[in-house]
C-alpha cells in the first residue's frame, strides 16, 4: 500500500491518479465504518486539527467537522465573523497563532484564489484546502468523484456534464480535473457569460444547448448560481437562466436515456434544478453528502500518516 | 549421538550444508503439509471440546493473514460436527493499531466483513502468529466496536515464545515456538494445503 504524493491537499491539480485511487480506497473502509453503530476509530486520537472558515460554508464545514470527530481527532473550529480578522489581523499570523496552540492539521476556506497554497508555504501544519475562491475545491470534486464511481461502477468512460456558473465555481474546476485524471469525458454547459475565457485548454468541451448537453452525458452536476460572487449581471434575469438551464422533470422524461442528477449543494430549488428532480430517485444528491464524511476522513487519515510525529 | 556421528561421518558437503552459520541464513520448515494438517485437526477438536455445536459460538479470523486460516478452521469443523451454518467473520484493525504514525511503511488496510450480531456470542479470534501481542489488542477494540460478546478467545497457529510486549495468552496454540527478532514466521498457503516457514531476514 502506498501513501499520498503531497503534503498538502491544496487542489486535484497537485493530485496523481494513484493518490485519488488511493483515497477511494480508504473511503470505501470509512464509509464501511460510518455504517456501523459505533461510527468511530480511533486513528487521529493525537491529532488536532483547525477548521478555519472565512468564508460562509455549512455542509463543508460540519462533513469536515464529523470527519475529524469520526477519527477521534481534537477539533477547534474558527469562523471569521466572530474573530481577530475583523480587528485587521493578517492570515499568517492568524494561522500562526491557532498553531502555536499545539495544532497539527488545518482544513480552511477562504474567499481567495490561492490561499491554500500560500498558508502551506508559510506556516508550519499540513493543510487542506476546503475551498478557496473561485479556484478549486478538492474534497467536494474527490466526492462527487466517488459518488459517480460507486453509482456507475466506474469513473472512467463515463460522460459527465457540468452546467451552470462555471465562471464562479470552483466545484467545476476542481471536477473537471479529477474527472479527466479518472479517465472520466467531460463537457461545460452554461450561458456564454458564465463560461470563462480559454475553458477549451483543459481539454473540455463547451455546449451551449442544455438538451443536446443532457442527451450526450451520463452524469448532469448542476451547478448553482452563484448570486453572491457576480459583481455584474451576468443574464437578464433568474427566471430567463431558469427556462434556458434550469433542469425540470419535463426536460427530464424528454431525454432518450436516464441520466444520474448531481448537486454539490446549496440548492436553489426552481432555479437550476426543480424541486421534483432534487427529491427524485435521478439525484444522488444526499448520497454526495453521506460520502463526504468517508472522503474527508481518508484525506485526513492519509495526510496524517504522512505527518512527522511531534 | 546419531547427529554428532553424521558431523563427522557425512561427505564434507553434507557437513557444510547443516553447519550452524549457514543453517541459519536457510528458510526452515517448523510445520510440513502433513503436520500442518494434524495441527489444524487438533485445535478444531479442542474446539468442539468447549464449544460443543457451536449454535452459540462465531469464528473472526484477524485481517489478513487469520482469515485464510478461519476459513479452513471453519471447514473442518463443519466436516466433523456437521454444523454448516457455523457464522464467520473477519475483522481489520488497522484504525485501532498503536503503531499508525509510528512505522516506516504505511499501514495496509483489509475489508471487514462481520454479517451478524456478536452481543452476547462466544467469539473465537483467529490469527496465524501470535508474536508482540500488539495486533490481538487492537482487534480487541475492534471488535468490541461491533457489540459486546459473551466472552473472547484466541486461536493462533503459532505462538512465538519469549517476545510479548503486551500481556496476551493465546487460549488455542497450535505449535509454539523459540525465535529472534531477526527471524520471521510465515504460514504459506496454497489453497488449503499450507506450511510453515522460519526465515532469518537479517
Amino acid at each position: 500500500m502506498s501513501s499520498l504524493s503531497v503534503d498538502h491537499v491544496l487542489g486535484i491539480k497537485d493530485l496523481t491518479k494513484e493518490d485519488i485511487e488511493l483515497i477511494f480506497k480508504t473511503a470505501d473502509h470509512f464509509k464501511d465504518i460510518l455504517n456501523r453503530p459505533i461510527k468511530k476509530v480511533p486513528s487521529l486520537r493525537d491529532i488536532t486539527v483547525a477548521n478555519l472558515f472565512f468564508e460562509n460554508s455549512t455542509r463543508t464545514r460540519l462533513s469536515f467537522e464529523l470527519a475529524e470527530k469520526r477519527l477521534s481527532a481534537d477539533v477547534i473550529n474558527f469562523s471569521a465573523a466572530s474573530s481577530s480578522v475583523k480587528k485587521g489581523e493578517t492570515l499568517i499570523d492568524t494561522v500562526n497563532n491557532i498553531l502555536a496552540m499545539k495544532v497539527d492539521l488545518v482544513v480552511m476556506r477562504h474567499p481567495n484564489a490561492g490561499a491554500a497554497q500560500f498558508l502551506a508555504k508559510n506556516v508550519d501544519a499540513r493543510i487542506v484546502n476546503a475551498g478557496d475562491g473561485a479556484h478549486e475545491h478538492p474534497t467536494q470534486a474527490l466526492l462527487d468523484a466517488f459518488s459517480i464511481r460507486e453509482k456507475l461502477g466506474q469513473v472512467k468512460g463515463v460522460k459527465v456534464l457540468i452546467v451552470g456558473d462555471i465562471l464562479h465555481s470552483r466545484v467545476a474546476l476542481s471536477n473537471i480535473f479529477a474527472l479527466q485524471k479518472l479517465g472520466a469525458e467531460v463537457k461545460l454547459c452554461g450561458p456564454s457569460t458564465l463560461m470563462p475565457k480559454h475553458i477549451e485548454e483543459l481539454g473540455v468541451e463547451v455546449e451551449y444547448d442544455l438538451k443536446k448537453g443532457l442527451e450526450w452525458c451520463d452524469v448532469a452536476n448542476m451547478l448553482r448560481i452563484q448570486l453572491e460572487r457576480q459583481d455584474i449581471k451576468y443574464f437578464p434575469s433568474l427566471r430567463e437562466y431558469t427556462m434556458m438551464y434550469g433542469l425540470d422533470l419535463k426536460l427530464l422524461n424528454s431525454l432518450s436515456k436516464k441520466i444520474v442528477i448531481m448537486h454539490p449543494g446549496p440548492i436553489n430549488r426552481g432555479v437550476e434544478i426543480s424541486s421534483e428532480i432534487a427529491d427524485s430517485e435521478h439525484a444522488i444528491i444526499l448520497d454526495q453528502v453521506e460520502n463526504g464524511v468517508a472522503i474527508r476522513m481518508a484525506v485526513l487519515y492519509l495526510l496524517a500518516e504522512k505527518m512527522d510525529r511531534k | 549421538m546419531f547427529s554428532f556421528l553424521c558431523f563427522f561421518w557425512a561427505p564434507y558437503s553434507y557437513q557444510i550444508a547443516i553447519h550452524p552459520i549457514f543453517a541459519s541464513m536457510r528458510a526452515k520448515t517448523i510445520l510440513n503439509q502433513k503436520h500442518l494438517e494434524l495441527t489444524i485437526n487438533r485445535l478444531c477438536y479442542q474446539l468442539i471440546e468447549n464449544h460443543d455445536d457451536f449454535s452459540n459460538t462465531v469464528i473472526i479470523g484477524m485481517q489478513p493473514r487469520g482469515v485464510h486460516l478461519s476459513q479452513i478452521i471453519r471447514e473442518r469443523l463443519a466436516e466433523i460436527t456437521g454444523n454448516q451454518e457455523i457464522c464467520i467473520g473477519a475483522l481489520d484493525a488497522s484504525f485501532y493499531r498503536d503503531d499508525f504514525r509510528r512505522r516506516e511503511t504505511p499501514i495496509e488496510i483489509s475489508g471487514t466483513t462481520i454479517n451478524f450480531l456478536i452481543e452476547n456470542k462466544k467469539v473465537i479470534l483467529i490469527d496465524d502468529v501470535l508474536y508482540t501481542g500488539r495486533m490481538v489488542r487492537a482487534a480487541l477494540d475492534a471488535m468490541m466496536d461491533f457489540g459486546r460478546p459473551a466472552s473472547v478467545e484466541y486461536l493462533v497457529l503459532i505462538e512465538r515464545r519469549f517476545s510479548r510486549e503486551l500481556p496476551v495468552k493465546a487460549d488455542y496454540v497450535g505449535r509454539t515456538i523459540d525465535s529472534v527478532v531477526s527471524e520471521r514466521v510465515d504460514v504459506q498457503w496454497k489453497e488449503d494445503k499450507g506450511k510453515v516457514i522460519l526465515t532469518n531476514i537479517s
